[in-house]
């Protein structure tokens, strides 16, 4: 993941993006980089308040109005999405990629049926002006995400369906067109305990059949060690560690991320006291020069306050990469 | 649905059936209605006949059971002013009266619906900015004054249109901006405040997602949803304007409902005065349930309770 | 309105920015707040003119003089004069004070009686409930000037009447808003602790819905005291409200009608200064309810 790569169908570099606030512009993304290949699937880790959403939202160019993209490229497929027109990148979204939001009460129009919903996305995106062929094709993406009844169902208004099912429309949505890139917000933080496995391995299932590189979202280090094959750890608007995810997980190199696993509960591990991080996450904008995870180091040293340390490998390919002074102990 | 529907038939009935109660509990109250009812000039020997005829000797709820089934017929009694009958009179001004506050409900919405709909697209633009004011002046005083300020200005001053009168569509123009002025700026505010909210979505960000036009996300995702409460808001207007439109009248010389009601009043005719409220009293209701049924139909998770 | 829809309006969202709270000079907080101070100056200032008016005005306000009649603005007559000579400023201000008393009066009244009555429904619920909120369905189903019409014709116009007529035809607005904010803050835990406590129910009321609904109620009132202006207005237009010779802003409105084309100051000045009472009760009116986060009613 460390230099580019031609199958890469995504590339960010140096993303920055900032929002307006009482207090002025404040940076919430702030200088990301990373790199996905076709069929792999990355996940983002951090805490709320880390920038990851907002990382995904600047990919897309979906800020809201008062964010805005800074700076960085964002090249898909090769071409950089930054320099594309409104038209452009409208063609895009939807088409060629897709984002699966976190709530699935709020995400779906309640005022229009799930059949109308799903077969907008023809419409816009294969020109497909039949209603009658847009409904049937809706029915056929309802069955690929395993939603029962697909032909009743497609009638039916958001309202009626339970949070998990809402969530298996919002992805149909987003796998209509058979995008490339699905970039998956938290999509379980919202579902049930029991929900959650059915989504994800969905995605997976689609990523098999398609190839569809997915950035998945979540602060849960279980979902990703299960499901995705790299990981990037992002802390403050940065990315502090990122590499394969059976490197970092079996290795951490930065302490937060030491911090994380520790902090998760593991079966089998006994009744020993989790160990938390103490502190919270500096807000946007109010951290200093030196490295942001420092006022919560326990390794914290002069440097760390100092000077923010740049992402550096800690292995010999260069595929897992540290931002940190004193990275904990190498491979 | 039709139990939806059967709960609001009900629902309206009540409030009907406790108007008629008011009324009825009203007029009493303010003295004898062998006083009220009968012209000033009448002897006492004719009013003991009118408590005779009209039974007002009888226990009140026998009394009000009587006034009831008059009423559901139509029989209002005649006004002493008029000699007809006071229903008669109530219909035939009704007619200028609805063609007043519906002109001026249709430029309500017409007005303030786009420029609250143009205002919330661009926050602090051109359009933001002028509904603010627009909307900012329209509540700020009653009708009847930007009356008098637009004869002053457009009849007087510079003569493009009549000072009152009821008959071309030159007589309607400026009673209508002058009643609808208070409505339209509601509607713009409403409008805005809504779209604002609704576009800021999560639906909406997922329409955005998917790749949709920008004027297909505001026209079709977000309008819809924000059009509930405007809807219902603008209902509630007809209401606001029928009241507002009693002063209008006054002011245009336009023969309608609203300044029947004060001449009626000010002539202390009791009959047209029942007729007018009871009429204006199922006008409201029937509009208010039209209202009820639309959001019903827009709003699927409302009959499916 | 049913109250189907009331539950199952869509619920609008919060704009998602996270207000950061930055520690800024006081002074900056004012420029951001600037139409809410300027409504707060211009309401001082008219309370205060009309408080003071009979110290303030150079002129008697029913002075007749009949040799200055109709005198367009001018240094000696600021506002002009109408058509029986009489100072318009010193009647304006005159008329500020019985408008603005009536007003007050109307919005005080209505305020705290439909706040109990909502707080007594709310809490009691039942067929006291019931009643009640039927009660607000017809005072929402006539509009107000023709309820107040239709009362006064049966009591008569004169000041007193008019109060109670604009009373009668605001209250369901407080009694309804408060009456389900009551209802919320009912089934809120410190509300049950109480009443496991065995606190009485006037107890309960008095001590916790009331000061938790004191915000709405504050809110509501600077939102209602600009319709109550106009409605009283318009009842004195249409003479069924304050009689003459008292000046309201309302007569004097009407008064001036037969001088609209050569002095149009008598109608309009007094139209003006009440205007902008209520534009100023409005502005602050949203203002405050937009830093209570009140999501009231849409009317």
């Amino acid at each position: 993941m460390g230099a580019a790569d031609i199958h890469e169908v995504l590339r960010v570099d140096g993303l920055t993006s900032d929002i307006a606030t009482p207090g002025g512009r404040v940076n919430v993304v702030d200088g990301i980089s990373f790199g996905l290949r076709a069929g792999a699937t990355l996940g983002l880790v951090g805490e709320s308040g880390s920038g990851k959403s907002m990382t995904c939202l600047s990919i897309l160019n979906l800020l809201p109005a008062f964010g805005r993209v800074t700076g960085g490229s964002v090249l898909f497929k090769g071409e950089d999405l930054a320099t594309k027109s409104a038209d452009e990148m409208r063609k895009i979204r939807g088409g060629q990629i897709g984002m699966i939001l976190q709530d699935p009460m709020t995400s779906l129009n309640p005022l229009y049926r799930i059949g109308d919903q799903i077969g907008e996305v023809f419409k816009y995106h294969h020109g497909e002006r039949s209603k009658r062929s847009r409904w049937q094709r809706a029915i056929d993406v309802m069955k690929r995400v395993h939603i029962p009844a697909p032909a009743q169902r497609a009638a039916a208004y958001p309202h009626q369906f339970s949070g998990g099912m809402r969530q298996r429309i919002s992805i149909a949505i987003n796998v209509a067109c058979q995008p490339d890139l699905l970039i998956a917000d938290e999509p379980t933080t919202a579902l049930d305990v029991t929900i959650r496995q059915q989504i994800l391995r969905l995605l997976k299932e689609i990523q098999r059949e398609r190839g569809t590189a997915i950035i998945l979202v979540t602060h849960d280090l279980h979902t990703v060690s299960k499901f995705c094959d790299e990981v990037a750890i992002m802390y403050a608007g940065r990315i502090v560690e990122q590499g394969p995810v059976a490197r970092i997980f079996a290795k951490p190199a930065h302490p937060y991320t030491r911090g994380l696993l520790d902090a998760t509960p593991k079966i089998g591990a006994g009744m020993a006291r989790l160990q938390e991080i103490p502190g919270q996450p500096p807000a946007a904008g109010q951290h200093g020069g030196g490295c942001r995870f420092a006022s919560r180091c326990g390794r914290a040293a002069a440097l760390c306050k100092e000077s923010y340390p740049p992402l550096a490998a800690t292995d010999g390919d260069g595929q897992h990469q540290v931002a940190c002074w004193y990275p904990l102990e190498a491979a | 649905m039709p139990a939806f529907l059967l709960r609001r038939i009900g629902s309206a009935l009540v409030t009907l059936l406790l108007m008629s109660v008011l009324i009825f509990v009203m007029v009493r109250m303010v003295g004898d209605p062998a006083h009220l009812m009968m012209p000033p000039e009448a002897t006492e020997a004719d009013r003991a006949l009118f408590r005779e005829q009209l039974g007002l000797n009888d226990p009140v709820p026998v009394q009000y059971a009587r006034f009831l089934s008059t009423i559901v017929r139509g029989d209002f009694g005649n006004s002493f002013h008029f000699g007809v009958p006071a229903l008669s009179i109530v219909e035939d001004r009704l007619g200028p009266s609805l063609l007043l506050t519906l002109s001026a409900l249709a430029f309500a919405i017409f007005t303030g619906v786009p420029l609250g709909i143009a205002a919330a697209v661009k926050k602090d633009g051109f359009a933001d900015q002028f509904s603010k004011i627009f909307a900012a002046l329209g509540q700020a005083a009653p009708p009847f004054f930007f009356a008098l300020l637009f004869i002053r200005l457009f009849s007087v001053g510079l003569g493009w249109l009549p000072t009152g009168g009821y008959g071309s569509w030159q007589h309607l123009v400026l009673p209508v901006i002058a009643l609808g002025w208070y409505s339209a700026a509601g509607l713009c505010r409403l409008t805005q405040a809504n779209l604002t909210a609704v576009l800021q979505s999560e639906y909406v960000k997922m329409a955005r997602i998917k790749g949709v036009p920008e004027h297909v996300v505001v026209l079709k995702h977000a309008l819809k949803n924000a059009a509930l409460p405007v809807i219902t808001f603008a209902a509630s207007q007809f209401g606001i304007l029928i009241g507002g439109a009693v002063s209008i009248e006054a002011v245009f010389s336009w023969p309608g409902f609203g300044s029947l009601m004060v001449e009626s009043i000010n002539q202390l005719d009791f009959t047209v005065v029942q007729a007018a409220v009871i009429v204006s009293t199922l006008l409201f209701i029937v509009i208010n349930f039209t209202v009820d049924l639309l959001y019903a139909l827009i709003d699927p998770r409302i009959s499916h309770v | 309105m049913s109250d189907a829809i009331v539950q199952h309006a869509p619920s609008l969202p919060q704009p998602s920015a996270s207000a950061l709270r930055s520690s800024r000079p006081a002074w900056s907080r004012w420029r951001r707040h600037w139409q809410f101070h300027l409504s707060v100056a211009v309401l001082a200032i008219v309370i205060f003119a009309a408080s003071f008016a009979p110290w303030l005005s150079a002129y008697d306000p029913n002075g007749i003089d009949l040799g200055s009649a109709l005198q367009a603005p001018s240094l000696q007559h600021w506002f002009g004069t109408d058509q029986l000579g009489r100072d318009v400023l010193s009647r304006t201000m005159s008329g500020a004070r019985l408008s603005l008393f009536i007003a007050f009066c109307a919005v005080f009244l209505a305020g705290c009686g439909g706040t109990l009555i909502g707080i007594l429904s709310a809490y009691f619920g039942g067929w006291i409930d019931s009643i009640t909120m039927r009660l607000a369905d017809i005072q929402y189903a006539l509009p107000p000037v023709i309820l107040a019409m239709v009362v006064i014709g049966v009591i008569g116009p004169n000041t007193a009447n008019v109060i109670i007529v604009v009373t009668i035809a605001n209250w369901a607005r407080f009694a309804r808003v408060i009456r389900a904010e009551a209802l919320s803050i009912k089934h809120r835990d410190y509300v049950l602790l109480a009443r496991l406590a065995g606190a009485s129910p006037l107890r309960v009321a008095l001590r916790h819905i009331l000061p938790n609904v004191r915000n709405t109620f504050l809110v509501l009132l600077t939102l209602d005291i600009g319709l109550i202006i106009i409605l009283e207005a318009a009842l004195s237009f249409l003479g069924l409200g304050v009689q003459p010779p008292d000046p309201s802003w309302g007569t004097m409105i009407s008064d001036g009608r037969g001088q609209l084309e050569h002095a149009w100051w008598t109608s309009v000045m007094p139209g003006i200064v009440m205007m902008l009472t209520v534009l100023a009760a409005n502005l602050a009116g949203d203002h405050l309810r937009e830093g209570t986060r009140l999501i009231g009613e849409a009317d």
